[in-house]
C-alpha cells in the first residue's frame, strides 16, 4: 500500500498540485459533450473487455498446467509438441494469430455444409469465439513456459516424502505438486494477467466491441481524438492497478508475505 | 483424391507466394524489411531512453525519479495499441505545429520514422527497468573503486558499469528485442505497411488466408529463432569470465 507519509514530501505535493491542475484543465478545456451519448456503449465495452480477460485467463491457465507438466516431466512425445506450441505462440505476434484464426478459419468453415448445419454455427459466425480462442491459446503459450519452471522448482524432497507416504500419483499432484507450483508462480501470474489485459484491445480488429473499439468509434464518429484515448488509458491503468492489488492481496494471503517491489508489467 | 487435392493446394500456395509479381512473396519480404527497420530503430531508441532513464532513476534528483516512475508505470500499464495511437497523434500534431509555425503546410509523417518514435518510447519504459535492475546488480565496490581512481562519471559508465552489467541485462534485453519485433505487427492497425498489414492485404485480395498468415507466421518465427541464437552468443560473450550460473536458478 502507498505510505501516506511518503506522499507528503514537498516536491510530491507540488507534483500532485500540477497533476490536479492538468486534470482540471482537461475537464474544462477538452470536449466531453460526447460522453452521455456513448456511455451505455462504453459500459458494454468495459463489460466485454473484463469478461474476455477473466474467461481467457482462466481457460488459458487450465491449458497451461498440462503444457507445463508435459514440458517439465512428460515423455518426449508429449514434451516436444508442448515445447513447439509454446515456441510458436511466443514467436509470432498475437495480432497475426488472431487474424489467422478469424479470417482463416472464418473463411474455411462456410465451405463445409455439415458445419453450417451444425448447432455450433450460430457461434462460429460471430467474432468473439475466435477472440476467446486466440487469447486463450496465447495466455496458455506464455504461461505454459512459466508453469514448466514452476513444476521443476518444487523441491524434490516434498514429492519424495509424499511418495514414501504411499500417496497415489494423482493425489500427490493435486495436494502437493500443483499448489506448490502455483505458489511459486503467483507473482509472475499477476504480471502475465496484466499483459493479457493489454492484449485484449486487439480483438477490436476482428469486430468484437470491447472498450477500445468503443473509443475508436467515438473517434471516427466525432473526430475527437485525444479525449476518448485519455479515458481509455485511465481505464486500463485502473484495471491494471486492481489486478496488481488483487494479486498482492492473494500473495499476502497465500504466502504470508507480499513482495512490495514487484514490478507490475 | 485427398492427396491430389493437397498437392494441388500446395502448388497453388507456392504460386501465390512466388517472389515475382503474380505472387505476393515480394510484398511479404518488403513488409518484413519494413518491420525489421522499425524494430531496429525502436530498439535502439528504447535503449538510449532506457540508459538515461536508468541513470535518472538511480542517481537523479527526487523530481526526476518520480517523473521516471510515472513514465515507466503508465507505459507498462496501458496497452501498446492505445499508446501507439496516442503517441502517433501527439507526434504528428507536434510536427504539424512546428511546420505551421515555420510557415510550412501539413507534413506527411514518414511511416518508418513514426513507427520508430512510437515503439521506441514504449520500449524505453521497459528498457529503463531492465537496465536499472542490471546496474543495481553490479557490485557497488567496483563502481566505488573506479570513482576512487578519479574516473569521471561518463568514463566510469563506459569502462565499468556498462561492461559489468551486460551479463545481467542481456536476457531482459533479448526479451525486449522479441517484443519489439512482435509489436511492429500492432502498427498494422494504424495502417503502416509492415509485414502483418502486407499479409492481410495479400490474403484478402487472393482469399488465401491460411497460406499468407502461415507464411507470415513462419517469417516471424524465423526472426525469433535467429535472434534467439544471436542473443545466446551475446550473452555468452557478456558473461565471459564470470562463474557459470548453471544449476542455480533455471
Amino acid at each position: 500500500m502507498i505510505d501516506l507519509r511518503s506522499l507528503m514530501q514537498p516536491h510530491r505535493i507540488v507534483m500532485m498540485l500540477v497533476f490536479a491542475g492538468i486534470v482540471i484543465w482537461c475537464a474544462m478545456a477538452l470536449r466531453w459533450d460526447w460522453l452521455p451519448k456513448y456511455a451505455p456503449l462504453a459500459l458494454q465495452g468495459i463489460w466485454t473487455t473484463l469478461w474476455l480477460l477473466v474467461v481467457t485467463v482462466v481457460l488459458g491457465f487450465l491449458l497451461a498446467v498440462p503444457l507445463g507438466l508435459a514440458q517439465a516431466v512428460g515423455p518426449w512425445y508429449l514434451a516436444a509438441p508442448a515445447k513447439a506450441f509454446c515456441t510458436i505462440i511466443r514467436g509470432t505476434p498475437l495480432l497475426l494469430q488472431l487474424w489467422l484464426l478469424y479470417y482463416g478459419l472464418g473463411s474455411l468453415f462456410p465451405q463445409f455444409p455439415w458445419i453450417r448445419s451444425s448447432e455450433l454455427w450460430p457461434y462460429l459466425r460471430q467474432a468473439w469465439p475466435y477472440a476467446v480462442l486466440a487469447l486463450t491459446l496465447s495466455y496458455a503459450g506464455y504461461e505454459g513456459e512459466v508453469m514448466r519452471g514452476a513444476f521443476k522448482g518444487v523441491a524434490k524432497g516434498q514429492l519424495e516424502a509424499a511418495k514414501s507416504f504411499g500417496m497415489p500419483r494423482l493425489t500427490m499432484f493435486r495436494r502437493i505438486w500443483l499448489p506448490q507450483a502455483i505458489r511459486n508462480v503467483l507473482p509472475t501470474l499477476g504480471g502475465e494477467t496484466i499483459l493479457q489485459l493489454k492484449a485484449t484491445p486487439l480483438v477490436a480488429t476482428i469486430t468484437v466491441v470491447d472498450i477500445y473499439a468503443v473509443s475508436s468509434r467515438v473517434r471516427s464518429d466525432t473526430f475527437i481524438v485525444y479525449e476518448p484515448l485519455i479515458l481509455l488509458a485511465v481505464f486500463y491503468i485502473l484495471v491494471a492497478g486492481f489486478i496488481a492489488l488483487g494479486f498482492h492481496w492473494l500473495e499476502v494471503k497465500v504466502l504470508g508475505t507480499g513482495n512490495r517491489n514487484r514490478s507490475a508489467g | 483424391m485427398t492427396g491430389l487435392l493437397e498437392s494441388l493446394g500446395l502448388a497453388q500456395s507456392a504460386e501465390l507466394l512466388s517472389l515475382s509479381p503474380p505472387g505476393w512473396g515480394g510484398n511479404l519480404l518488403r513488409g518484413l524489411s519494413h518491420s525489421l527497420q522499425i524494430a531496429f530503430g525502436a530498439y535502439a531508441l528504447g535503449l538510449v531512453i532506457g540508459l538515461f532513464g536508468a541513470y535518472g532513476k538511480l542517481y537523479g534528483g527526487k523530481v526526476t525519479r518520480d517523473l521516471l516512475a510515472i513514465y515507466t508505470t503508465v507505459i507498462r500499464a496501458v496497452p501498446e495499441l492505445v499508446l501507439i495511437l496516442i503517441l502517433y497523434y501527439v507526434g504528428s500534431d507536434i510536427i504539424n505545429k512546428i511546420s505551421a509555425a515555420m510557415g510550412g503546410g501539413r507534413v506527411e509523417v514518414n511511416g518508418v520514422a513514426a513507427g520508430i518514435w512510437v515503439l521506441g518510447v514504449v520500449q524505453g519504459a521497459y528498457a529503463t527497468e531492465i537496465l536499472r535492475g542490471a546496474i543495481q546488480a553490479v557490485p557497488p565496490g567496483q563502481i566505488e573503486a573506479a570513482k576512487s581512481y578519479g574516473m569521471p562519471a561518463f568514463m566510469t559508465m563506459r569502462r565499468v558499469t556498462i561492461p559489468a552489467m551486460m551479463g545481467f541485462a542481456v536476457p531482459g534485453l533479448a526479451n525486449l528485442w522479441l517484443i519489439a519485433t512482435k509489436d511492429t505487427a500492432l502498427l498494422a492497425v494504424v495502417g503502416f505497411n509492415e509485414l502483418t498489414l502486407e499479409t492481410r492485404q495479400a490474403a484478402s485480395s487472393t482469399r488465401a488466408y491460411f497460406t499468407f498468415f502461415l507464411a507470415a507466421g513462419f517469417l516471424y518465427l524465423m526472426v525469433t529463432l535467429f535472434s534467439g541464437g544471436i542473443f545466446a552468443r551475446i550473452e555468452k560473450w557478456a558473461r565471459r569470465g564470470q562463474p557459470s550460473l548453471k544449476g542455480g536458478g533455471r
